[in-house]
């Protein structure tokens, strides 16, 4: 199979404007991977790929700490390469992958295999392993082994740790490997059969509804537990206004609770629901205005830490099913950057820089990935992009294998025009 | 030729005052054609009516198969109960096998909300939702409507007030009858255990009440839904006697008002839960000419959005 990428010796990178930098457009020189030189480059092999911003932006590479690649299991939907490549095409060089494949990652051998197919791509893939055997929620996985083997947190993600003791073990035990929890936020027996947020929209439609409560009493649960056991809890995907809350307060108490929110939570209302298409349907449900509002204002305050897609892929029959039948999640990588921009940084709630970190530094943290930083002597680990240019959203464009996505035909804005990750390079078309 | 402003009946939500009225209008007309001797008119000769329903129903397929038949039209049934996706076929597989069928009209039931609307974006064919989950069943507001008209002798249903009792939350034909009352000018209770209220019920924009009493109060017309078992069983509320003795329509509470009630049900009927067997054949009770109605309704539906098609197509043919 052709790569979407391409290796070269050396790089440079002409005329683009870093973003945080108050300097105009640089060039920045690549040898083998690593950034030789930041500035006026006029010294340069003659065997050298060039790559010409014309004033576009580069930032550190983005990460997107929350992706469903499905490989092993459902590899028709996605596989670690279609999904990288989905993920290069979106801008970010890292993702970590959520476990819950068929079988599931809850072995060093899993995390290990994981990794091994992954080797090779532009795009870093850093697995998450489950918390529990099998993900059945009953007995603690071996963490330590998986830590050893490369896993970077831990979730039994697509669902929640329902047990109480077993969530207070896993947060305890984590603590020696350094290592976050990550819960699926979501009481089921209150979230059973739902559809979409319970609400005014699904009164009125007749569409079983989930209530943003199913949400937040999972979240003060897996508080009230980090406060009994000094662990670290990662929120994935918060989606309603007491969620946040709950955060605000557990961070203001200083424990060590992080959380991020998708793209499409920060764009998208219950009112969709009036078209009654499944593209829609995705677990936390999308909430309403206020919502939306305060989730955005939580990110510009600093209690959402950073923005991550919960890309997930599902296969055309699938995403053929009516409203009940149909799976929860949608493909989040490809559109993600234009989503914020249209919705964080046209509406002033983030500036560029801010919304970089969201994107970069931040969920890097997380999970204590390694710092893409562009300075001379670092590994190249960069994105390069615009924020002006308006694009259609053509699914049957996307480098994933799966079209599930709710923005079809939707105008977005700001385009990736590549990444770099050592000797590796992509350009959009 | 009068036509509706859609070629589907998806809904009663957003539907205008006139064409409610059209379809009343016409019903009433296909009303008498049903007491002649010989009950069939030759109006949708040539077309092919599918009814095309996911889940059980007796009386809504009977119904339409019946307005299809007195209107000449040659009709054909797709049953099929469960889910579609569990048996490996998705729900518009199924509709492009019927679009190959070159079906006119399709009058179809399914469990999941939306799935009437779904359909119209991969087919030609005119849509009737006969029930679609808990979101609408329209035809069976309007047969509701033009049986309120006709018991109460009424050229309009504004200011009539109508209380919905029961589970309000899981039916559909409480949607449909309160989009469609109110768009009528009527006005609307919905009354039940709270647990059977949707959350958030205000959004529908109608009185609200749990206490059957003040339900009683209000009314002119009850129009008293079926209380699925399995609501019980699912563990709404704790027991069918718990909810009969709050909740259930008994000659002895009917009779401590001056007022006459009109007594509507969509059928099937529990009797001695929701209603008791002596109010359910009262003189005040409408049940059976709702089925009447129901017919002619459905008669006027497949009518009128047949023309709503042809004229639709003749205009983008001129």
């Amino acid at each position: 199979m052709a790569e979407n990428f391409s290796e070269h010796k050396s790089v440079l990178i002409k005329n683009g404007v870093i973003v945080g930098s108050k300097k105009p457009a640089v060039d920045i020189l690549i040898e083998n991977g690593v950034i030789k030189e930041i500035g006026n480059v006029t010294n340069h092999p003659t065997d050298i790929h060039i790559v010409d911003l014309k004033g576009a932006y580069v930032s550190p590479g983005w990460a997107d700490i929350h992706v469903h690649l499905r490989e092993p299991g459902r590899e028709d939907e996605e596989t670690i390469s279609s999904g990288s490549d989905a993920a290069m095409a979106g801008g970010f060089t890292a993702v970590c992958c959520m476990p819950n494949t068929n079988p599931p990652l809850d072995s060093e051998d899993m995390i290990t295999s994981i990794k091994e197919r992954a080797v090779g791509h532009l795009v870093k893939v850093y697995p998450i392993g489950t918390v529990s055997k099998e993900r059945k929620g009953e007995e603690l996985a071996e963490i330590g082994n998986m830590v050893e083997a490369g896993a970077v947190g831990f979730s039994d993600d697509g669902d929640p740790v329902y047990d109480d003791a077993l969530m207070r073990i896993a947060l305890e035990y984590s603590k020696m490997f350094g290592v976050p929890i990550v819960n699926h936020s979501e009481v089921r027996s209150l979230a059973k059969g739902g559809v979409m947020n319970e609400g005014a929209v699904s009164a009125r439609l007749g569409i079983p509804g989930i209530p943003s409560h199913a949400e937040d009493i999972m979240v003060a649960r897996d508080i009230r537990l980090i406060e009994l056991t000094n662990g670290r809890l990662h929120v994935p995907h918060i989606s309603s206004i007491e969620t946040l809350e709950l955060v605000r307060r557990a961070k203001a108490k200083g424990l060590a609770v992080t959380c991020e929110v998708t793209p499409h939570h920060l764009s998208l209302t219950d009112t969709n629901f009036e078209k009654f298409d499944a593209a829609y349907k995705v677990n936390p449900p999308l909430r309403t205005e206020e919502d939306i509002d305060a989730l955005r204002n939580g990110l510009a305050d600093g209690t959402i830490d950073c923005i991550a897609s919960d890309h997930a892929p599902h296969s055309p029959e699938e995403n053929e099913a009516d409203l009940l039948d149909a799976p929860f999640g949608l493909v989040g990588l490809e559109t993600a950057f234009g989503v914020c921009v249209v919705n964080l940084l046209d509406t002033k709630v983030l500036n560029l820089e801010q919304l970089i970190e969201k994107l970069s530094a931040a969920p890097r943290k997380i999970y204590n990935l390694p710092p893409a930083e562009i300075k001379v002597g670092k590994n190249a680990n960069m994105t390069f992009f615009d924020i002006t240019t308006e694009w259609k959203v053509d699914s049957s464009q996307f480098l994933s294998q799966s079209r599930n996505t709710p923005y079809e035909g939707m105008t977005l804005k700001g385009k990736v025009l590549g990444v770099v990750n050592g000797n590796k390079v992509y350009q959009a078309d | 030729m009068p036509v509706l402003s859609d070629r589907h009946l998806l809904g009663l939500e957003g539907v205008p005052q006139k064409d409610i009225q059209l379809i009343l209008d016409t019903a009433f007309t296909f009303r008498e054609i049903l007491d002649r001797p010989v009950p069939k008119v030759p109006t949708l000769q040539g077309q092919t009516v599918l009814n095309f329903f996911y889940e059980s129903s007796t009386r809504t397929r009977m119904s339409f198969e019946l307005a299809e038949k007195r209107l000449s039209a040659d009709s054909i049934n797709f049953s099929k109960s469960g889910s579609s996706a569990s048996k490996g076929e998705t729900l518009r597989d199924t509709i492009r096998t019927i679009e190959a069928m070159k079906i006119d009209t399709v009058v179809i039931r399914h469990s999941a909300p939306g799935s009437a609307k779904l359909m119209t974006g991969f087919i030609d064919s005119n849509i009737i939702n006969a029930g679609d989950g808990a979101h609408e069943h329209p035809t069976q507001a309007l047969l509701d409507m033009m049986t309120l008209q006709e018991h109460l002798n009424l050229k309009s249903l504004k200011g009539l007030k109508v209380a919905i009792l029961g589970d309000i939350k899981h039916s559909r034909v409480a949607r449909s009858n309160i989009h469609g009352l109110k768009t009528m000018g009527a006005e609307v209770m919905i009354c039940g255990p709270s647990t059977l209220l949707p959350y958030e019920a205000e959004a529908l924009g109608v009185h609200i009440s749990t206490d059957i009493n003040e339900a009683l109060e209000f009314a002119d017309v009850l129009n008293i839904l079926r209380i699925q078992l399995e609501r019980q069983k699912g563990g709404l509320f704790p027991s069918l006697r718990e909810y009969r003795k709050f909740f259930g329509i008994t000659m002895k509470r009917l009779n401590g008002y001056k007022k006459k009630f009109t007594i509507m049900h969509p059928g099937p009927l529990n009797r001695g839960v929701e209603i008791d067997a002596d109010v359910a054949d009262s003189e005040h009770s409408v049940i059976l000419n709702q089925v009447l109605n129901g017919v002619a309704v459905r008669m006027a539906v497949l009518v009128l959005l047949t023309q709503t098609h042809n004229k639709g197509k003749n205009r983008s043919d001129g």
